[in-house]
């Protein structure tokens, strides 16, 4: 029942808003086709724009991946976070989901595909992936496209938001699902 | 960030030497690279129909409306930004955008919006508060279905897939406020914004502006590598 309204709405959402500016620019006589390109001349600019940032963030993010490094934090981590009822396979997702949404969510299907739905390390990594954004690669293409180099405290609080994130997924899933 | 980048890679040579993973990581450059580029431009064409939407939704009045309704959370989060600005409906159009799931319409209103933010900006180069507002905004990833991680589930045979959704939905939103308060907090103790003087007063043409920020950035990159290739080296 829930998930059937869920689906409407998200296959709804974007026809409806489509619909809506639409249908306000005619009433309001806006020129909408002249509008409409006018506006979309950008489109190219800004993803130009974004390139050389992208470059940075992402090929430091994937030869730190390469490097293996990712594995050996999650080996030492493991002693104290297994104590905190957090499953070892887990903690690859907590890292990598600041830094790669794909390689998170591939990380997610291994371990779903691994343990299977009943297990508590899937619906924890489940938890952890759908909650979160990843942070480096939107502040590449955000900060990016205007040409913002100085980022100041902008990383700091994505990644501090991220960890809060992590405390919040570990807790709330201990408490709702490890019963 | 420089430090950042600057340590992301050298961590990476240095345990990918370690590892024995050093031909990984020289992979993992070109890569990257490519994968950029690909996602760069895998964006133009969706990047140009929302820019065309939003422009139409400008010009009719739909952002300002938006703008309106919002202004009461808004004008606290943003209070630099001047109420009339249109970088206010922007942002509320991100942001729902974004709780709706639809990403690929997000990205560029909030695009626009910093944009906009940019142009109330007094250092072209550096993030104004609001854009660090609006960035926490979207790192947090305010989310109010996780549609992705739902058809993963249910790919697996999950009997029951949302029942996810309330637990995530609580870990966003206490993710997404904590990012609130604290680009809030660090606003008030991040050192100011250093307006630096500008020899040209006139209103700088935008190519010259965007000719500025692609010189800066390779300078900063060649400097970058050099100290990654140095330190590779001593390794």
């Amino acid at each position: 029942m829930f998930h059937n309204i869920m689906n409407i709405i998200s296959l709804w959402a974007l026809p409806c808003i489509i619909l809506l500016i639409l249908t306000m620019g005619l009433v309001k006589k806006v020129p909408i086709y002249e509008t409409f390109t006018d506006g979309a001349k950008d489109g190219f600019k800004v993803a130009v724009n974004i390139i050389p940032y992208l470059v940075a963030i992402m090929v430091a993010i994937s030869m730190f991946r390469a490097s293996g490094i990712i594995d050996s934090i999650g080996s030492l981590c493991a002693p104290l976070l297994s104590r905190l009822n957090v499953p070892v396979d887990t903690i690859p997702v907590m890292i990598v989901r600041s830094l790669s949404g794909s390689a998170a969510l591939g990380v997610f299907s291994d371990i779903a595909n691994n343990f299977g739905p009943d297990s508590y390390a899937t619906k924890l990594a489940a938890v952890m992936v759908g909650s979160s954004e990843t942070t480096f690669y939107v502040l590449a293409v955000y900060f990016g496209a205007v040409g913002i180099s100085k980022v100041r405290y902008a990383l700091l609080v994505g990644l501090l938001a991220d960890f809060i994130g992590i405390v919040a997924a570990v807790s709330v899933c201990n408490f709702v699902f490890a019963g | 960030m420089n430090y950042i980048f600057y340590f992301l890679i050298v961590i990476s040579i240095i345990f990918g030497a370690i590892n024995g993973r050093l031909n990984d990581v020289v992979n993992a450059i070109l890569s990257g690279a490519e994968l950029s580029v690909k996602v760069a431009f895998s964006l133009i064409g969706i990047m140009a129909f929302w820019l065309g939407m939003m422009k139409i939704a400008e010009k009719c009045g739909l952002v300002e409306l938006i703008a309106k309704i919002i202004k009461p959370v808004t004008k606290r989060l943003f209070n630099e930004i001047p109420e009339e600005s249109s970088a206010i409906g922007d942002i509320a159009m991100n942001f729902s955008a974004n709780a709706l799931g639809l990403s690929n319409a997000a990205t560029p209103m909030g695009l626009k919006a910093m944009e906009e933010l940019q142009n109330h900006n007094k250092d072209k180069s550096s993030a104004s508060n609001a854009m660090c507002m609006l960035l926490a905004m979207n790192t947090a990833g305010f989310q109010l279905v996780p549609a992705t991680v739902i058809a993963v589930l249910i790919g697996i045979g999950y009997k029951n897939p949302t029942e996810i959704i309330a637990p995530t939905l609580l870990v966003t939103s206490i993710a997404f406020i904590s990012a609130i308060v604290l680009a809030k907090v660090f606003e008030r103790f991040w050192a100011k914004q250093t307006v630096t003087t500008e020899v040209c007063t006139l209103t700088p043409p935008l190519s010259q502006r965007e000719r500025e920020q692609f010189s800066a950035s390779e300078t900063s990159g060649r400097n970058a590598g050099e100290g990654a290739k140095t330190k590779g080296g001593e390794e």
